[in-house]
């Protein structure tokens, strides 16, 4: 039983970072309907900054992680400007390539930049436990759970309360119509980018005790991100990290109970299963297009 | 510029619709037909897998580029192809039989796969695709009694009618050039049947392609078939080629190079899965040669505009250290794509077609003839 408890709760920190990721492209996609492959790469990247702040010129922790969010989130603005602005408008599938090509590009430069070691921040939670009874929590991954929960339930008031939240809704389900009631579409669009890469670069400091940070971190966790939105209905930023959490229970258990390999597919099995009985994913809207 | 009178619907839909295809179709094939003996034999190798990667980009065409459906899972279907020839290859089954059966099997797979595709659009469909993707290797992996797991497969040489056909001989081409051909062909010949009209419907508007009476579940299943069986048959030859398989080949990047194939070609015509085979192939040679030239020019360069020999060897340096950097064919890659994306969205055999009109046309071409239209207004989630 205690096994079991264990795992569940290793399968959630897990399961949080999947979630951290799939916030990102669920922002994107809930503003702008488009998806954002390179949103791991994203994460990677922010790993990077905050590594080059915390650890090569030894900021604090806190500065070395505001420096990093508050650069990522410049570069998630100029990322938009130079790959997505010139193409909103056109087929989601050019989209998706754009982004897959900034992806391959964004991983290529932090390789050579960076160089194609494992890193690691010294942060505030990487040593200690936390022992209720004869449970073992690591202060990592509590970590990531806290900001997980943090991070969603702002993001979730942020789209549902504010009038930029309101905004950014309205000019995902029509961006012609959003302009006419006098939205600044293409501003809502860069802040939206900005506020995904800092979310983005939140999980790769977060993860950064735990995954380590290379170049190619982005491209495994944005992989195993994806099953998770799509689970949680790509556009609900409570199902992004309700996705998260089950992908992550869901490939912990596996690796705990099944033989050996089941462990990496059984997320996207779970996922096709789903998405055989519920198209939209577990928390999407089901619209159909009225003739 | 030549004005074409059509009388009737044959005129219409005919393969060679003037003397001036023959001439040009027959010069190129006459072209590949010499080509062996006359090109090294890296290039002849090259040659192949532009061959295989154009069969391919020919069969993602039929499913992306015709029924709009998005399929990142590409690498998966070649693989099948792959690991059906060889293993049936081992107890001894002639190469006719296991070509057709990389390719009946994958099909059917390719068919299966089509059905939980059905409900599925869009970004979801791309997500099932790589998901699919990653079980199929994944199994590749783990069932070892027939795919001899990660330690991988060794292919035989192929024996064609008794001659041993080895891998780098000029008959492999020519089988590797038909294949495409034939491939080619009966695709075109697809695309003009009733199918390949109910494709491009189901492609403009599934909600109209229904009302016109298509069955699109049905055309759906059948293009995802189509497509996966070719690609099935292009990874019998691709095991061929390789003469050694092993799962980690096929992986998401392979799927995403099929995808730029078509992308960097054009998605609109069947000459955009033989130029951006080309092109995808071809990148690697050019690499090379950045690599082992570009750094010596720059360096001579800098010599002859007087900069002093120690600088230019300093900045020969610098360039060759560029050049060889590890991720840089990732980094072009990924520029390249975006580029298309932004610039080029009708890819190679667009820019061919708009410099063709352009002097046709002289001097009254305008550049919004090829204007892509937007769409600010329809979400693709309520479609």
């Amino acid at each position: 039983m205690l096994d079991f408890v264990q795992q569940v709760v290793s399968g959630i920190a897990l399961g949080c970072v999947y979630g951290l990721i799939a916030l990102g492209f669920v922002l994107v996609y809930k503003a702008t309907e488009v998806v954002n492959f390179a949103q791991g790469d994203l994460m990677m990247l922010g790993g990077f900054f905050a590594f080059t702040f915390i650890g090569i010129l030894g900021l604090n922790y806190w500065i070395g992680f505001a420096c990093a969010v508050a650069a990522m989130a410049a570069f998630g603005m100029l990322a938009e400007r130079l790959v997505v602005r010139p193409i909103l408008g056109y087929p989601q599938f050019s989209i998706i390539m754009a982004t897959i090509g900034l992806g391959y590009f964004l991983r290529s430069v932090a390789g050579m930049i960076w160089g194609t070691d494992d890193f690691k921040i010294e942060t505030p939670f990487s040593q200690g436990v936390l022992r209720i009874g004869a449970l073992v929590l690591a202060y990592d991954k509590l970590s990531v759970i806290a900001a997980t929960v943090i991070l969603c339930a702002v993001l979730y008031l942020f789209f549902n309360k504010t009038t930029l939240g309101t905004a950014m809704r309205a000019s995902s389900e029509n961006m012609l119509a959003a302009y006419y009631m006098g939205i600044p579409v293409k501003r809502v669009v860069s802040i939206v980018w900005a506020i995904s890469a800092a979310v983005a670069t939140c999980a790769g400091i977060l993860l950064a005790p735990i995954t380590f940070i290379h170049s190619n971190v982005g491209l495994v966790l944005g992989l195993k991100a994806f099953p998770a939105a799509v689970l949680g209905g790509f556009g609900s930023i409570p199902g992004a990290v309700v996705g998260g959490v089950l992908i992550g229970v869901i490939e912990s258990m596996a690796g705990f109970y099944l033989p050996e390999g089941w462990k990496d597919v059984a997320p996207y099995i779970v996922l096709l299963l789903v998405l055989l009985l519920k198209p939209e994913g577990l928390f999407g809207l089901a619209a159909r297009k009225k003739v | 510029m030549r004005f074409l009178f059509k009388t009737d619907y044959d005129d219409d839909i005919r393969l060679l619709p003037h003397s001036g295809y023959v001439f040009s179709y027959g010069t190129l094939l006459v072209l590949l037909l010499i080509a062996p003996y006359v090109l090294s034999s890296y290039l002849m190798s090259q040659l192949v897998f532009v061959c295989i990667y154009a069969t391919v980009g020919v069969a993602l065409l039929i499913l992306t580029g015709f029924t709009g459906q998005a399929s990142l899972g590409h690498a998966a279907f070649l693989a099948i192809g792959a690991y059906t020839a060889t293993y049936l290859q081992q107890f001894g089954v002639p190469f006719v039989v296991y070509f057709l059966a990389a390719g009946l099997f994958a099909g059917i797979v390719g068919a299966i796969v089509g059905f939980p595709a059905l409900r599925l659009q869009g970004i979801y469909l791309v997500i099932a695709t790589i998901s699919f993707a990653f079980i199929v290797e994944e199994i590749l992996a783990r069932w070892e009694s027939v795919t001899h797991g990660n330690e991988g497969m060794r292919v035989k040489t192929l024996q064609l009618f008794g001659a041993a056909v080895p891998r780098d001989s000029p008959a492999f081409f020519f089988l590797c050039l038909a294949v495409l051909i034939l491939t080619i062909v009966g695709t075109l010949n697809l695309l003009r049947s009733p199918t390949g009209r109910a494709f491009v419907a189901i492609r403009d508007s599934e909600t109209a392609a229904r009302s016109m009476g298509i069955n699109v579940s049905l055309y759906k299943v059948k293009s995802f078939a189509i497509s996966a069986g070719i690609t099935g048959l292009a990874g019998c030859l691709f095991a061929h080629k390789l003469s050694f398989i092993s799962p980690e080949m096929f992986t998401l990047q392979l799927s995403i190079e099929f995808i730029i194939v078509i992308l960097i070609g054009g998605t609109f015509s069947l000459h955009g899965a033989v130029l951006g085979a080309i092109f995808i192939v071809m990148i690697d040679p050019f690499l090379t040669y950045l690599k082992d030239d570009v750094p010596g020019m720059i360096g001579s360069l800098a010599t002859a505009f007087s900069m002093g020999s120690e600088r230019a060897g300093h900045i020969q340096d610098s360039v060759a250290a560029f050049a060889s950097a590890n991720g840089l064919k990732g980094a072009i890659y990924g520029v390249i794509i975006v580029l298309f994306v932004l610039f080029e969205p009708l890819g190679l055999y667009g820019r061919w077609l708009k410099i063709k009109l352009f002097f046709q046309l002289f001097p009254l071409y305008k550049r919004a003839t090829f204007k892509r239209q937007k769409l600010y207004v329809k979400s693709e989630r309520n479609r």
